[in-house]
Protein backbone atom coordinates (compact mmCIF):
# COMPACT_ATOMS: atom_id res chain seq x y z
CA UNK A 1 0.00 0.00 0.00
CA UNK A 2 1.16 3.56 -0.99
CA UNK A 3 1.78 5.96 1.68
CA UNK A 4 -0.82 8.10 0.16
CA UNK A 5 -3.62 5.56 0.17
CA UNK A 6 -2.34 4.85 3.77
CA UNK A 7 -2.97 7.80 4.71
CA UNK A 8 -6.15 8.53 3.24
CA UNK A 9 -7.40 4.73 5.23
CA UNK A 10 -6.53 6.72 8.14
CA UNK A 11 -8.57 9.58 7.12
CA UNK A 12 -11.21 7.20 6.69
CA UNK A 13 -11.03 5.59 9.71
CA UNK A 14 -11.32 8.89 11.58
CA UNK A 15 -13.36 10.48 9.93
CA UNK A 16 -15.98 7.23 9.60
CA UNK A 17 -16.11 6.61 13.31
CA UNK A 18 -18.74 9.29 14.92
CA UNK A 19 -20.62 8.06 11.71
CA UNK A 20 -20.48 4.51 13.14
CA UNK A 21 -21.72 5.94 16.76
CA UNK A 22 -24.93 7.55 14.82
CA UNK A 23 -25.01 4.66 12.81
CA UNK A 24 -25.70 2.32 15.73
CA UNK A 25 -28.00 4.97 17.20
CA UNK A 26 -29.85 4.54 13.82
CA UNK A 27 -29.73 0.76 13.68
CA UNK A 28 -30.89 0.52 17.15
CA UNK A 29 -34.05 3.01 16.48
CA UNK A 30 -34.58 0.66 12.99
CA UNK A 31 -33.88 -2.53 14.92
CA UNK A 32 -37.08 -1.74 17.24
CA UNK A 33 -39.22 -1.33 14.29
CA UNK A 34 -37.89 -4.35 12.73
CA UNK A 35 -38.77 -6.08 16.30
CA UNK A 36 -42.02 -4.97 16.19
CA UNK A 37 -42.37 -6.27 12.58
CA UNK A 38 -41.28 -9.57 13.38
CA UNK A 39 -37.81 -9.73 12.05
CA UNK A 40 -35.10 -12.11 14.10
CA UNK A 41 -31.79 -10.30 15.15
CA UNK A 42 -30.20 -11.81 12.76
CA UNK A 43 -32.34 -11.19 10.05
CA UNK A 44 -32.07 -7.58 11.11
CA UNK A 45 -28.75 -7.79 10.79
CA UNK A 46 -28.64 -8.89 7.64
CA UNK A 47 -30.96 -5.99 6.06
CA UNK A 48 -28.89 -3.45 7.73
CA UNK A 49 -25.30 -4.62 6.45
CA UNK A 50 -27.22 -5.19 2.49
CA UNK A 51 -28.75 -2.11 3.02
CA UNK A 52 -27.24 0.74 5.08
CA UNK A 53 -30.07 2.81 4.14
CA UNK A 54 -32.31 4.24 6.77
CA UNK A 55 -35.75 5.49 4.81
CA UNK A 56 -34.99 2.10 2.64
CA UNK A 57 -35.17 0.02 5.58
CA UNK A 58 -38.08 1.50 7.40
CA UNK A 59 -40.15 1.31 4.06
CA UNK A 60 -39.43 -2.27 3.87
CA UNK A 61 -40.47 -3.00 7.17
CA UNK A 62 -43.53 -1.21 6.49
CA UNK A 63 -44.12 -3.15 3.86
CA UNK A 64 -43.47 -6.35 5.64
CA UNK A 65 -45.36 -5.15 8.87
CA UNK A 66 -48.74 -5.10 6.29
CA UNK A 67 -47.82 -8.78 4.94
CA UNK A 68 -47.79 -6.75 1.33
CA UNK A 69 -47.12 -8.52 -1.95
CA UNK A 70 -43.11 -8.79 -2.88
CA UNK A 71 -43.78 -6.58 -5.31
CA UNK A 72 -44.83 -4.03 -3.44
CA UNK A 73 -41.26 -3.91 -1.06
CA UNK A 74 -39.60 -3.73 -4.79
CA UNK A 75 -41.05 -0.45 -5.28
CA UNK A 76 -40.87 1.11 -1.96
CA UNK A 77 -37.43 0.55 -1.80
CA UNK A 78 -36.60 1.72 -5.22
CA UNK A 79 -38.50 5.04 -4.30
CA UNK A 80 -37.34 5.39 -0.59
CA UNK A 81 -33.83 4.80 -2.00
CA UNK A 82 -34.15 7.22 -5.65
CA UNK A 83 -31.61 9.32 -4.07
CA UNK A 84 -28.91 7.10 -3.95
CA UNK A 85 -29.02 6.84 -8.07
CA UNK A 86 -28.42 10.39 -8.04
CA UNK A 87 -25.21 9.93 -5.23
CA UNK A 88 -23.47 6.90 -7.28
CA UNK A 89 -23.51 9.19 -10.37
CA UNK A 90 -21.83 11.67 -8.95
CA UNK A 91 -18.81 9.24 -7.55
CA UNK A 92 -18.80 7.77 -10.60
CA UNK A 93 -17.55 10.92 -11.89
CA UNK A 94 -14.79 11.18 -9.04
CA UNK A 95 -12.99 8.10 -10.09
CA UNK A 96 -9.85 8.36 -11.90
CA UNK A 97 -9.50 6.69 -15.61
CA UNK A 98 -6.72 4.76 -13.81
CA UNK A 99 -8.93 3.70 -10.78
CA UNK A 100 -9.22 -0.46 -11.28
CA UNK A 101 -12.84 -1.22 -11.69
CA UNK A 102 -13.80 -3.48 -9.08
CA UNK A 103 -13.22 -0.10 -6.53
CA UNK A 104 -16.52 1.31 -8.12
CA UNK A 105 -18.84 -2.16 -7.24
CA UNK A 106 -17.40 -2.08 -3.44
CA UNK A 107 -17.62 1.66 -2.88
CA UNK A 108 -21.41 1.75 -4.37
CA UNK A 109 -21.82 -1.11 -2.17
CA UNK A 110 -21.39 1.76 0.87
CA UNK A 111 -22.97 4.55 -0.57
CA UNK A 112 -24.81 6.42 2.27
CA UNK A 113 -26.07 9.96 2.79
CA UNK A 114 -23.07 10.51 5.56
CA UNK A 115 -20.27 8.07 3.49
CA UNK A 116 -21.29 9.83 0.49
CA UNK A 117 -20.95 13.60 2.76
CA UNK A 118 -17.69 13.01 3.81
CA UNK A 119 -16.47 11.75 0.14
CA UNK A 120 -17.21 15.03 -1.43
CA UNK A 121 -16.19 17.19 1.63
CA UNK A 122 -12.92 15.60 2.04
CA UNK A 123 -12.65 17.09 -1.99
CA UNK A 124 -9.76 16.46 -4.64
CA UNK A 125 -11.04 15.83 -8.19
CA UNK A 126 -10.66 12.12 -7.95
CA UNK A 127 -11.54 10.14 -4.61
CA UNK A 128 -9.57 8.08 -3.10
CA UNK A 129 -10.70 4.42 -2.52
CA UNK A 130 -9.06 3.52 0.29
CA UNK A 131 -10.18 6.58 2.09
CA UNK A 132 -14.19 5.08 1.49
CA UNK A 133 -12.86 1.65 2.36
CA UNK A 134 -11.18 3.03 6.09
CA UNK A 135 -14.87 5.40 6.79
CA UNK A 136 -16.51 1.83 6.30
CA UNK A 137 -14.33 -0.03 8.30
CA UNK A 138 -15.63 2.45 11.27
CA UNK A 139 -18.84 3.23 9.92
CA UNK A 140 -20.88 0.63 9.03
CA UNK A 141 -20.67 -2.13 11.28
CA UNK A 142 -22.10 0.15 13.58
CA UNK A 143 -25.50 0.23 11.57
CA UNK A 144 -25.87 -3.83 11.49
CA UNK A 145 -24.77 -4.30 15.04
CA UNK A 146 -27.19 -1.22 16.11
CA UNK A 147 -30.08 -2.80 14.31
CA UNK A 148 -29.44 -6.41 15.78
CA UNK A 149 -28.79 -4.81 19.31
CA UNK A 150 -32.23 -2.80 18.95
CA UNK A 151 -33.90 -6.12 18.52
CA UNK A 152 -32.42 -7.98 21.03
CA UNK A 153 -33.00 -4.94 23.78
CA UNK A 154 -35.66 -2.51 23.72
CA UNK A 155 -35.15 -0.98 27.01
CA UNK A 156 -31.29 -0.31 26.53
CA UNK A 157 -31.28 3.20 26.36
CA UNK A 158 -33.51 5.41 28.19
CA UNK A 159 -36.21 7.86 26.45
CA UNK A 160 -33.88 11.04 27.13
CA UNK A 161 -30.99 9.51 25.75
CA UNK A 162 -32.56 8.37 22.12
CA UNK A 163 -33.89 11.71 21.94
CA UNK A 164 -30.15 13.22 22.51
CA UNK A 165 -28.68 10.80 20.30
CA UNK A 166 -31.30 11.29 17.36
CA UNK A 167 -29.64 14.33 16.34
CA UNK A 168 -26.72 13.35 15.73
CA UNK A 169 -26.97 12.47 12.19
CA UNK A 170 -28.04 15.64 11.20
CA UNK A 171 -25.28 17.39 13.19
CA UNK A 172 -23.26 15.95 10.80
CA UNK A 173 -25.08 16.73 8.08
CA UNK A 174 -24.75 20.46 9.26
CA UNK A 175 -20.91 19.73 9.80
CA UNK A 176 -20.91 18.97 5.70
CA UNK A 177 -23.36 21.67 3.96
CA UNK A 178 -22.79 24.84 6.15
CA UNK A 179 -18.95 25.08 5.94
CA UNK A 180 -18.99 25.44 1.99
CA UNK A 181 -22.84 27.06 2.01
CA UNK A 182 -20.49 30.05 3.95
CA UNK A 183 -17.90 29.99 1.44
CA UNK A 184 -19.89 29.72 -1.95
CA UNK A 185 -23.13 31.93 -2.13
CA UNK A 186 -24.86 29.78 -4.43
CA UNK A 187 -24.65 26.56 -2.58
CA UNK A 188 -25.50 29.18 0.32
CA UNK A 189 -28.44 29.95 -1.36
CA UNK A 190 -29.56 26.77 -2.56
CA UNK A 191 -29.40 25.42 1.08
CA UNK A 192 -31.25 27.94 2.19
CA UNK A 193 -33.94 27.32 -0.33
CA UNK A 194 -33.69 23.68 0.37
CA UNK A 195 -34.56 24.47 4.13
CA UNK A 196 -37.53 26.41 3.34
CA UNK A 197 -39.22 24.64 0.10
CA UNK A 198 -38.89 21.20 2.36
CA UNK A 199 -40.82 23.33 5.39
CA UNK A 200 -43.14 24.16 2.64
CA UNK A 201 -43.45 21.31 0.87
CA UNK A 202 -43.77 19.19 4.27
CA UNK A 203 -46.65 21.70 5.58
CA UNK A 204 -49.11 21.22 2.46
CA UNK A 205 -48.42 18.21 1.44
CA UNK A 206 -47.94 15.80 4.28
CA UNK A 207 -49.15 12.99 2.48
CA UNK A 208 -45.52 12.70 0.24
CA UNK A 209 -43.15 10.36 2.44
CA UNK A 210 -39.91 12.33 3.65
CA UNK A 211 -38.21 9.76 0.93
CA UNK A 212 -39.96 10.76 -1.91
CA UNK A 213 -40.19 14.78 -1.14
CA UNK A 214 -36.17 14.64 -0.79
CA UNK A 215 -36.24 13.30 -4.44
CA UNK A 216 -38.47 15.99 -6.00
CA UNK A 217 -37.09 18.75 -4.08
CA UNK A 218 -33.38 17.52 -5.20
CA UNK A 219 -34.44 17.46 -8.84
CA UNK A 220 -36.21 20.86 -8.61
CA UNK A 221 -33.78 22.88 -6.77
CA UNK A 222 -30.47 21.10 -7.91
CA UNK A 223 -31.95 21.63 -11.64
CA UNK A 224 -32.69 25.05 -10.85
CA UNK A 225 -29.35 25.74 -9.50
CA UNK A 226 -27.47 23.69 -12.49
CA UNK A 227 -29.98 26.11 -15.04
CA UNK A 228 -28.88 29.51 -13.47
CA UNK A 229 -25.50 28.56 -12.31
CA UNK A 230 -23.70 26.59 -14.64
CA UNK A 231 -20.15 25.90 -12.35
CA UNK A 232 -17.17 27.17 -14.72
CA UNK A 233 -14.68 24.75 -15.56
CA UNK A 234 -12.50 23.65 -12.99
CA UNK A 235 -14.59 24.67 -10.03
CA UNK A 236 -15.34 21.27 -9.34
CA UNK A 237 -11.71 20.73 -8.64
CA UNK A 238 -10.97 23.26 -6.44
CA UNK A 239 -14.38 24.55 -4.52
CA UNK A 240 -13.66 22.14 -1.21
CA UNK B 1 -48.09 -13.61 7.81
CA UNK B 2 -48.33 -15.10 4.09
CA UNK B 3 -44.76 -14.13 3.39
CA UNK B 4 -41.40 -15.22 3.91
CA UNK B 5 -39.48 -12.46 6.07
CA UNK B 6 -36.24 -13.59 3.87
CA UNK B 7 -37.73 -13.04 0.54
CA UNK B 8 -38.65 -9.43 1.86
CA UNK B 9 -35.50 -9.16 3.24
CA UNK B 10 -33.46 -9.96 -0.34
CA UNK B 11 -35.75 -8.56 -2.76
CA UNK B 12 -35.84 -5.06 -0.64
CA UNK B 13 -31.35 -5.80 -0.45
CA UNK B 14 -31.29 -6.31 -4.07
CA UNK B 15 -33.07 -2.91 -5.11
CA UNK B 16 -31.26 -1.14 -2.67
CA UNK B 17 -27.61 -2.64 -3.74
CA UNK B 18 -28.44 -2.27 -7.63
CA UNK B 19 -29.16 1.76 -7.25
CA UNK B 20 -26.28 2.14 -5.40
CA UNK B 21 -24.04 -0.05 -7.62
CA UNK B 22 -25.41 0.22 -11.45
CA UNK B 23 -25.02 3.74 -11.87
CA UNK B 24 -21.40 3.80 -10.47
CA UNK B 25 -20.41 0.72 -12.63
CA UNK B 26 -22.62 1.78 -15.85
CA UNK B 27 -20.99 5.19 -16.06
CA UNK B 28 -17.63 4.77 -16.74
CA UNK B 29 -16.95 8.46 -18.87
CA UNK B 30 -16.49 11.76 -17.79
CA UNK B 31 -19.93 13.28 -18.14
CA UNK B 32 -19.19 16.55 -20.32
CA UNK B 33 -22.47 18.56 -20.36
CA UNK B 34 -22.23 21.43 -18.00
CA UNK B 35 -26.08 21.61 -17.24
CA UNK B 36 -25.45 17.51 -15.90
CA UNK B 37 -22.08 18.19 -14.12
CA UNK B 38 -23.59 21.24 -12.24
CA UNK B 39 -26.91 19.48 -11.51
CA UNK B 40 -24.50 16.77 -10.23
CA UNK B 41 -22.42 19.53 -8.19
CA UNK B 42 -25.43 20.89 -6.23
CA UNK B 43 -27.27 17.83 -6.01
CA UNK B 44 -25.20 16.72 -2.28
CA UNK B 45 -25.94 19.62 -0.75
CA UNK B 46 -29.63 19.99 -1.49
CA UNK B 47 -30.63 16.55 -0.48
CA UNK B 48 -28.67 16.91 2.63
CA UNK B 49 -30.03 20.18 3.53
CA UNK B 50 -33.77 18.91 2.50
CA UNK B 51 -33.08 16.00 4.83
CA UNK B 52 -32.17 17.70 7.67
CA UNK B 53 -34.67 20.46 7.97
CA UNK B 54 -37.71 20.18 9.05
CA UNK B 55 -36.79 16.47 10.17
CA UNK B 56 -34.46 17.29 13.03
CA UNK B 57 -37.30 19.26 14.64
CA UNK B 58 -39.38 15.71 14.69
CA UNK B 59 -36.59 13.94 15.78
CA UNK B 60 -36.78 14.66 19.35
CA UNK B 61 -38.74 14.32 21.89
CA UNK B 62 -39.70 17.88 22.00
CA UNK B 63 -39.46 20.53 18.85
CA UNK B 64 -38.06 23.40 21.17
CA UNK B 65 -35.10 20.63 21.69
CA UNK B 66 -34.65 19.78 18.06
CA UNK B 67 -34.80 23.43 16.93
CA UNK B 68 -32.22 24.23 19.32
CA UNK B 69 -30.26 21.72 18.22
CA UNK B 70 -30.39 23.00 14.30
CA UNK B 71 -29.18 26.29 15.21
CA UNK B 72 -26.62 25.36 17.43
CA UNK B 73 -25.30 22.71 14.91
CA UNK B 74 -25.19 25.18 12.22
CA UNK B 75 -23.36 27.85 14.07
CA UNK B 76 -20.47 25.58 15.19
CA UNK B 77 -20.53 24.23 11.34
CA UNK B 78 -20.21 27.98 10.13
CA UNK B 79 -17.60 28.50 12.39
CA UNK B 80 -15.34 25.43 11.27
CA UNK B 81 -16.17 22.96 13.84
CA UNK B 82 -15.38 18.80 12.66
CA UNK B 83 -18.21 16.70 12.22
CA UNK B 84 -17.87 14.60 15.85
CA UNK B 85 -18.11 17.91 17.67
CA UNK B 86 -21.03 19.72 15.71
CA UNK B 87 -22.68 16.64 16.37
CA UNK B 88 -21.93 16.08 19.92
CA UNK B 89 -23.27 19.50 20.42
CA UNK B 90 -26.50 18.70 18.88
CA UNK B 91 -27.00 15.79 20.94
CA UNK B 92 -25.46 17.37 23.97
CA UNK B 93 -27.92 21.02 23.58
CA UNK B 94 -31.07 18.54 22.95
CA UNK B 95 -30.16 16.31 26.25
CA UNK B 96 -29.72 19.49 28.43
CA UNK B 97 -33.03 21.24 26.95
CA UNK B 98 -34.88 18.39 27.43
CA UNK B 99 -34.31 18.46 31.32
CA UNK B 100 -36.09 21.38 31.53
CA UNK B 101 -39.16 20.98 29.43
Amino acid sequence: MTLENRQALMDGIRDGTPIGLGYFVVGFSLGIVAKYVGLSPLQGFVISLLNNASAGEYAAFVVIGSDAPYLEIALMTLVANARYVLMSTVLSQKFSPDTPFYHRIFIGFAVTDELFGITIARGGRWLNPFYNYGAMLTALPGWSLGTACGIVAWYFFSEAAVSALSVALYGMFLAVIIPPARKDKIIGGAVVVSFLMSFLAESFFPEVSAGNRTIILTLIIAGAAAVLYPIKEGDNDTRH
Amino acid sequence: MTHDINIYILVASAVTLAIKILPLTLIRGEIKNVTVRSFLHYVPYVTLAVMTFPAIVHATQSPISGGLALVAGMAAAWFGASLFKVALLCCSVVFVTELFI
